[in-house]
């Protein structure tokens, strides 16, 4: 079984947040979603994903609420708050940062 | 701000927390679940997958837990699980604990004593710029100031913004029992003013108030104003009669006024009439005090002082040749003499303490031992290294947290002891013993011991850890190699402890031997049945000189008529009191360049030698009729005669003053063996015995030999003495014995051997325990070893001789170690050793001797055990 990319470090917090732009979200859907939206290839292990969420209910960028599912069950539901939607753009920004050096550093590797 | 909130919203409602947490994670994992069975797979594999994929909930849970909690909750599950580890072993717990409190207890009491001596001794404005000012000669490093000579330092000097003068003097106070002697002090004008103490109530003495002929006036310690005058505010404008003469209350001195070289002073008055001796250059009866000028040094003002006492020389050649100038801090008058004793006694507090933290590490050390394989556990759960050294840190800390409560208990029941075992009468001459107690320094010490021993009990294991393969704790062989490390660490523990305990024995041993040659010092009288007392006459009554022989006699008279006594005797001043009250002599016909030939004088009745047991050398004594119609003649001790008439005879020659005044020469008619006079630590001074007759005085001392219990004399003593003349002051009375026991040497040497024996005592215990456990556990971690040894042949005996020659070696090694540093020690301490060395061979071969034999008595239980060993049983254990 070939072994499935790592996610780049620091930003499944940024991916989190992006996932949740759409509509309040549980803990599995935020997986699935991300899972989904990368063609699988990336995978949110459970591991990182509580602790992260915990992480960013606790720096205010996420607010939880128990709701029940479509499918009739009660599930922790997360929201994006509005210090979250402004935390986001900075991450995205430093994100896109940061791949346009990388890029950079690549491209001239290659010219080379 | 608002994170911290949320962190102890949290915190409050963990279960919360963790109830929606396990929900949470619950419902991903059916919707995994759900997933593989909408793949086709079977729900009961589908679960399993789901679970595999989840990993372990418990730690996912943790870790989440860990993003949202304080740092300090870990702490609290440290110290919960410190607490648990210490509740499973009561025993270690209480000992370790105990062991603790008594070495941190000792050493802050000690401290206590140490800070209130040493760092804050004087209870006055700016203590540091007051200095002691006093002349010097050749046999005084720091004597008594004349007046004549106070007045020209005071006025030729550029040092001090203020000098002033103090001296003693006693009062009779009439209370309606009669008449009381109370001490007094008499002072120059400004003395509290340099001191920088304000009266409580009234006023201070002006300038210019001290003069001769100037109106009585007097000012109340507080005790006094509490005692005798009921703490009445309109005390101030009253009068007081003292001695017979009216004396204007004008002010009353704070409660925490406090001047020890005159601490028992109950009336302070100015120096007003001068005394006889204050009117002569030659006569030194004051002690100065001086405040230093901002910027000037001592050694300045010490210069200063010498430049004007040289002056004097010159200008006053008889009175004042040979008189230099002593410029020291006051401080040092009042601890200086306890200093020594003081910083060995904190000394071997300090070894103490280091004993008790040795050996609470030597504990913990057998514990972690013990606790090898659960660290392993814990380590091969994941558990990081520096989550385990964290751990022992909590112990430690939380050991030293324990031992630091506890011995701050013992520290407060230690001051409160040693401020009991200080005699009432000693007491006002300590002054610092009021500042004894919990303050900020005490505490801060407190501390930082509390934080030396958490640093020692959490580094120890924390070094065995790091000896340790965490993984061979949890295979059986591992034993060996680990048992052999700690086997080592333990011993050097021991050999260390035992090392220190020596150290402690013999600085014990030395103090003890130099208490027993203080007391047995050779004294030349017999101290044994005498009783003494003070008697003071009143001024008024007894003018003349007829009327004070009068006296003498009928109280010689009256006394010796008493059931059991002997013999009586008048003196001026009883023996082991001081080399004081000196006289200047000069020998007829011998070379004489004006120099001070100190010697202690002594005026004493015909019959005051023969009381003391006194032995006459040669000549004879003095004989009731010689009295001021009589040429004047002396009897001198054997130490004069060696000095001033080496292979003479002293007898008949003649003795006088500087200038060889008429009236003041006097013949030498015997000589006696020497009475200790001085202290029983200070030499033999050159004495003068006159004769009270021929120089009467009004202070003086009866002192009376019985055939009975001495001290059933005293109130008997007393009540006679009062029936005499009600108006004498009759007070100090006490056995010579009780007095000798009661004297500054005795008492210092008396405590300190005292409590370095405690010390000791208590090091000794720890050490041979420490070395007990040593010895039991190798025994225990060998008991396979000596099975298989018995099982091939070895007898009991090898087996004994095993195991003493393994504690041999560690004793012989201590006590080695020990040697050495003890004789190190003792050189630091000889300043408190007396007619002892530092490397005195009996007390070394003693201390090492008591030691050794109570380490190898500790070390013959294990060694039996193991001889006992029945090899079948050790072999089958394994």
């Amino acid at each position: 079984m070939a072994k499935k990319p790592d996610l780049l470090p620091g930003t499944l917090d940024m991916l989190i947040l992006k996932t949740l732009t759409r509509a309040p979200l549980h803990g599995y859907g935020i997986a699935l979603s991300i899972k989904r939206l990368s063609d699988d290839v990336l995978t949110v292990e459970e591991g990182s994903l509580y602790p992260a969420l915990q992480r960013l209910l606790l720096q205010g960028w996420v607010k939880a609420e128990w709701k029940m599912t479509e499918t009739n069950r009660r599930a922790r539901f997360y929201k994006l708050t509005a210090a979250g939607r402004k935390q986001l753009g900075v991450e995205l920004s430093q994100f896109d940062q940061m791949i346009a050096a990388i890029g950079r550093v690549l491209k001239d590797a290659q010219e080379a | 701000m608002a994170r911290f909130f949320r962190k102890l919203s949290i915190l409050f409602g963990r279960g919360r927390f963790q109830s929606e947490l396990a929900d949470e994670m619950r419902f991903h994992r059916e919707q995994v679940e759900q997933e593989f069975i909408a793949a086709g797979m079977k729900p009961e594999a589908s679960r399993y997958a789901a679970a595999r994929r989840f990993g372990n909930a418990t730690r996912i849970n943790e870790r989440s837990h860990e993003v949202v909690i304080f740092g300090f909750e870990t702490l609290v599950q440290d110290l919960s699980f410190a607490l648990r580890q210490l509740r499973k072993k009561p025993g270690f717990a209480a000992t370790a604990v105990l062991i603790l409190a008594l070495g941190m207890g000792v050493s802050v009491g000690i401290f206590s004593f140490v800070d209130a001596a040493l760092l804050e001794p004087l209870p006055y404005a700016e203590p540091n710029r007051l200095l002691s000012v006093d002349e010097m000669s050749a046999m005084f490093p720091h004597s008594n100031l004349s007046y004549e000579d106070y007045l020209d330092w005071k006025r030729f000097n550029r040092s001090f913004s203020s000098i002033d003068v103090y001296t003693g003097t006693g009062y009779l106070f009439r209370t309606p029992s009669g008449a009381e002697p109370v001490p007094a002090a008499r002072v120059s004008d400004g003395f509290f003013r340099t001191l920088g103490v304000r009266p409580l109530l009234g006023r201070d003495f002006l300038p210019g108030e001290d003069k001769p002929g100037r109106a009585k006036i007097v000012m109340l310690s507080y005790g006094t104003w509490l005692k005798r005058f009921s703490g009445r505010r309109d005390v101030v404008g009253q009068t007081v009669s003292l001695s017979g003469e009216a004396y204007m209350v004008v002010g009353v001195l704070p409660r925490e006024f406090a001047f020890a070289p005159r601490g028992n002073a109950e009336f302070w008055a100015p120096l007003l009439d001068l005394s006889g001796c204050e009117k002569r250059r030659s006569c030194h009866n004051l002690d100065g005090i001086g405040r230093l000028r901002d910027g000037v040094t001592m050694q300045a003002a010490l210069d200063d002082m010498k430049a004007i006492a040289a002056q004097l020389e010159k200008q006053y050649p008889g009175s004042n040749q040979g008189q230099g100038a002593s410029v020291i801090p006051l401080s040092e008058i009042i601890v200086g003499d306890v200093r020594p004793i003081l910083l060995t006694l904190l000394g071997g507090a300090g070894l103490l303490l280091l004993i008790a933290c040795v050996n609470v590490a030597s504990l913990l050390l057998v514990r972690s031992e013990s606790r090898k394989r659960e660290i392993a556990v814990r380590g091969a759960l994941g558990a990081t290294r520096a989550r385990l050294v964290r751990q022992f840190i909590t112990e430690g800390m939380l050991l030293a947290a324990a031992g630091c409560a506890a011995g701050l208990g013992v520290a407060n029941w230690m001051m409160t002891i040693l401020g009991h075992l200080v005699p009432k009468d000693v007491a006002p001459r300590i002054p610092f013993l009021t500042g004894v107690g919990m303050n900020g320094h005490t505490l801060a010490f407190a501390g930082a011991v509390a934080l030396v021993a958490a640093g020692v009990l959490s580094l120890t294991p924390i070094l065995r850890l790091s000896f340790l393969e965490i993984n061979d704790g949890l295979a059986e062989g591992g034993r060996n190699t680990a048992g052999r490390l700690w086997r080592r660490l333990g011993a050097n523990l021991v050999v260390v402890e035992l090392a220190l305990a020596m150290v402690l024995l013999t600085g014990a041993g030395l103090l003890g031997r130099s208490f027993y040659r203080l007391l047995h010092v050779e004294r030349g009288f017999d101290s044994s049945h005498l009783a003494t007392v003070q008697v003071m006459a009143p001024e008024n009554n007894y003018k003349t000189d007829s009327q004070q022989i009068g006296l003498y006699r009928e109280i010689e008279r009256r006394v010796a008529g008493l059931a059991g006594v002997q013999s009586v005797g008048l003196t001026s001043d009883l023996p082991v009191q001081c080399n004081c009250n000196t006289d200047w002599i000069r020998i007829v016909g011998k070379p004489f360049h004006g120099e001070h030939n100190e010697v202690n004088e002594r005026d004493v009745s015909p019959n005051y030698l023969p009381t003391l047991k006194a032995r006459l050398i040669r000549g004879r004594l003095f004989s009731e009729a010689e009295d001021k119609s009589k040429p004047r003649v002396i009897v001198i001790n054997e130490t004069l005669a060696r000095k001033y008439f080496p292979g003479e005879d002293p007898i008949g020659q003649k003795v006088g003053t500087g200038d060889l005044a008429p009236e003041a020469m006097r013949e030498i008619i015997g000589v006696v063996g020497d009475v200790r006079e001085g202290a029983l630590d200070a030499e033999i001074w050159p004495t003068e015995y006159q004769a009270i007759n021929q120089v009467p005085y009004k202070y003086f001392a009866v002192a009376v030999r019985t055939a009975q219990d001495e001290r059933t004399l005293l109130p008997v003593l007393v009540s006679t003495l009062r029936q005499i003349d009600p108006n004498l002051g009759v007070y100090g009375e006490i056995t010579m014995t009780d007095q000798i026991d009661s004297t500054q040497s005795a008492l210092l040497h008396r405590y300190s051997t005292w409590l370095v024996g405690g010390f000791a005592a208590m090091a000794l215990v720890l050490g041979v325990v420490g070395l007990y456990g040593v010895i039991a556990y190798s025994v225990s971690q060998r008991t396979r070893e000596f099975g298989v040894r018995m099982a091939l042949g070895a007898q009991r005996s090898a087996v004994y001789r095993l195991v003493l020659n393994e504690a041999g070696r560690l004793i012989a090694l201590g006590v080695v170690v020990g040697l050495a540093c003890a004789v190190g020690a003792a050189t630091l301490m000889r300043k408190v050793l007396f007619g002892v060395q530092a490397w005195d061979a009996g007390t070394l071969a003693v201390v090492a001797l008591v030691l050794a034999s109570a380490a190898l008595l500790a070390s013959y239980f294990p060694a039996r055990r193991a001889a006992s060993v029945s090899p079948t049983d050790a072999l089958r254990a394994e």
